[in-house]
């Protein structure tokens, strides 16, 4: 077994990159270390945070999902449209969007299971039906006018000095809490670990494949659809090319966060700062006010690069230790 | 052996769908297959589905023999743009042709050194390592254009897109000149055949005296090289760079080209002919679904129910239950099937 600190040095390490950067950030920009910055970034990433969260559930298991991007788009369209046009309650629309989310999450982790296929490629053609059933629902950008959208819009935490906790942010952290008691301590938890660990493993321990694959893609299409409510209360607003390329930037997160892309290790917690390092990153370019907007994707880019080379560093340290697998 | 070179029954679900597709595609508009000579370039539909299609045919050609190495190239579309960038750029700075097609076609061999290296030298899985250029390249792509979408006017950069070469468009004798090409330098060699080992089983094929990482780094360089000539189309055709949008999403399209195609995602052998048939498949869809009045919408859509019917029938539990065609093999799986294996591919 490997020392805890060993075990736990990618969320070090990763976390220690959020905390330098933004102090780095606020010794630059006086302004940068107020609660109201705080607070702005929490809900300008909730979407991010709530999708990363699913997608390293299925990261863990082994998989990938390429569909979240346009599960979150399509939810917005299938909101807006309700809404508006159909004249839906707000939270009777949030609830189909969920159930139609979740079960389009569960087929995908079916066909998955039971045809053998590349997670990958399932997935994209999950994205491609998802964004397809968004452009024939509306091509068009439909404004939710509903009240209800501003009364959940005002909802809000205050704390210190102009920092707010909008309902967005609330819902991400509470997210993110709810996922690490999930994989930490639940039985779920433990398939899901397993199953990313060694599937042949996992099959002759007794894991329900099957039952786990199908769980965790309906997990995470549930939370592309949750990230699609919160996109579109953030955006009031209903879009089929809303969140294009979502998939990327989650996925980067959760590689920043420390997880491993070949699964069986990874913690929710250190995607969460992943979400937040690249909102850091954003931040800071909105700040500077000189700096192009392609600098973020360069910037995040060359993170990805480094966090890559981190990790195949320590991995090759513990195969020489004959501690965790060097597998990649 | 006909482990490189599927027998023709194997390539019959290709050649019927495209068939199949024009077909329903001159059933809904009369005149499809009406070709005319106007100013010494052909025009009609069917010359317009192999205009149109060339960007993710050439595409598709790299990336077959990325996945036939178990890989995949996420970061072509990025590199397009790159190389429009740089050849738009360079273009409006007054340099010639040569030294423009030069810059940009460097520039993609320099994109696919860099994968190459990560996925070879850094052993950094394919999706991953390339999905860094993915999200980085479109950024550098700006950067040389500097936010802005440069246009060019150009008439000998323009001729790569829109001119035409004995009446037949530009962009199909390159996409079939390319293709030549490298059907040469992969069937004519031992390439091919390492190409395909690497993809079955790199440790193995190491062992048995393939240089795994030349062949690697190659074959990403070879599809850096392809995605920079699809940049180069698509700018001329244009006559701009436009870094946000040029081969936006094309990956993907290259990628469905590849599975149509019947080349599998878990490596192995691979159909360079038959991946350019599949970009050809995807783009006679997209025609007939614009020519039967069907919103546009529609499209991804259909896509997706192609790819997943592709993949259905290669799918190792469904073959079990349907009648194996003679001199296929099943597909890797994670628990090989019962039944005798036909076919000559134990290891």
């Amino acid at each position: 077994m490997t020392s805890a600190l060993q075990r736990f040095l990618p969320l070090i390490v990763t976390t220690a990159v959020l905390v330098v950067g933004f102090l780095l950030c606020a010794a630059q920009f006086p302004n940068f270390a107020s609660w109201r910055v705080v607070g702005n970034l929490l809900t300008d990433n909730a979407f991010l945070g709530i999708t990363a969260v699913g997608m390293t559930f299925v990261i863990l298991s082994g998989g990938i999902d390429l569909s979240v991007g346009a599960v979150i788009g399509f939810t917005t369209v299938l909101l807006a449209v309700l809404i508006e046009h159909g004249g839906w309650h707000p939270l009777a629309a949030f609830a189909v969007a969920l159930i139609a989310a979740g079960g389009f999450g569960a087929a995908m982790g079916g066909v998955i299971h039971v045809f053998q296929m590349p997670p990958f490629i399932v997935t994209l053609a999950g994205m491609f039906i998802a964004r397809g059933l968004g452009f024939v629902l509306t091509t068009d950008s439909v404004p939710i006018n509903h009240p209800l959208y501003g009364e959940l819009n005002d909802i809000a935490l205050r704390f210190g000095a102009g920092g707010k906790l909008s309902l967005p942010a609330m819902l991400m952290l509470g997210v993110v809490v709810a996922a690490v008691v999930l994989a930490h301590w639940t039985r779920f938890g433990a398939n899901l670990y397993a199953l990313g660990g060694n599937r042949q493993s996992a099959e002759l321990m007794g894991v329900p494949v099957g039952r786990t694959t199908v769980a965790v893609y309906a997990l995470s299409g549930l939370l592309a659809g949750l990230a699609g409510i919160v996109f579109s209360l953030y955006t009031g607003a209903g879009y089929s090319l809303a969140a294009t390329g979502v998939e990327l930037d989650t996925i980067t997160a959760v590689v920043i966060g420390g997880t491993q892309l070949t699964g069986g290790y990874g913690y929710v917690v250190g995607t969460f700062v992943g979400v937040l390092i690249q909102g850091l990153i954003q931040t800071y370019i909105t700040f500077d006010g000189t700096l192009s907007s392609w600098w973020t994707k360069i910037a995040i880019g060359v993170l990805l690069f480094v966090f890559i080379l981190l990790q195949k560093g320590l991995l090759t340290v513990w195969a020489g230790r004959g501690g965790e697998p060097a597998e990649a | 052996m006909t482990l490189s070179a599927p027998g023709p029954s194997r390539n019959l679900p290709q050649y019927g769908a495209l068939i199949a597709v024009l077909l329903a595609n001159w059933l809904l508009f009369p005149d499809f297959f009406a070709i005319r000579l106007q100013d010494g370039r052909l025009f009609g539909s069917l010359i317009d589905v192999l205009n149109r299609g060339a960007p993710v045919a050439l595409l598709a050609i790299g990336m077959t023999m990325v996945i036939a190495t178990r890989g995949v190239d996420l970061s072509v579309g990025a590199v397009m743009a790159i190389s429009g960038a740089v050849a738009a750029t360079m273009t409006g700075a007054g340099w010639g042709l040569p030294a423009v097609l030069a810059a940009s076609l460097a520039a993609g061999l320099l994109c696919g050194l860099w994968n190459g290296l990560l996925v070879a030298v850094l052993r950094i899985q394919p999706i991953i390592a390339t999905l860094i250029l993915m999200v980085a390249g479109r950024g550098i792509a700006q950067l040389v254009t500097e936010g802005q979408i440069v246009t060019f006017t150009s008439p000998a950069l323009a001729f790569i897109g829109g001119g035409s070469f004995l009446t037949v468009p530009m962009p199909v004798v390159i996409t079939i000149a390319l293709l030549a090409v490298t059907a040469l330098l992969v069937r004519a060699t031992a390439l091919g055949l390492m190409i395909e080992a690497v993809g079955v089983n790199r440790l193995s094929s190491a062992g048995a005296g393939v240089n795994t990482p030349v062949v690697l780094v190659a074959v990403y360089v070879w599809c850096g090289l392809c995605a920079a000539v699809a940049g180069l189309i698509v700018t001329a055709d244009i006559r701009g760079a436009d870094a946000n949008n040029a081969g936006l999403w094309l990956e993907l399209d290259a990628i469905l080209a590849v599975v149509v195609g019947g080349t599998s995602l878990l490596g192995g052998r691979f159909g360079l002919v038959l991946s350019v048939v599949g970009a050809l498949i995807i783009q006679a869809m997209n025609t007939g679904i614009l020519l039967s009045g069907f919103k546009p919408e529609f499209n991804l859509i259909v896509k997706a129910g192609v790819l997943l019917v592709v993949l259905l029938l290669q799918s190792p539990t469904l073959t079990l239950f349907l009648p194996r065609p003679k001199g296929a093999r099943p597909m890797g799986t994670v628990k090989p099937p019962v039944a005798p294996t036909s076919g000559g591919a134990k290891p």
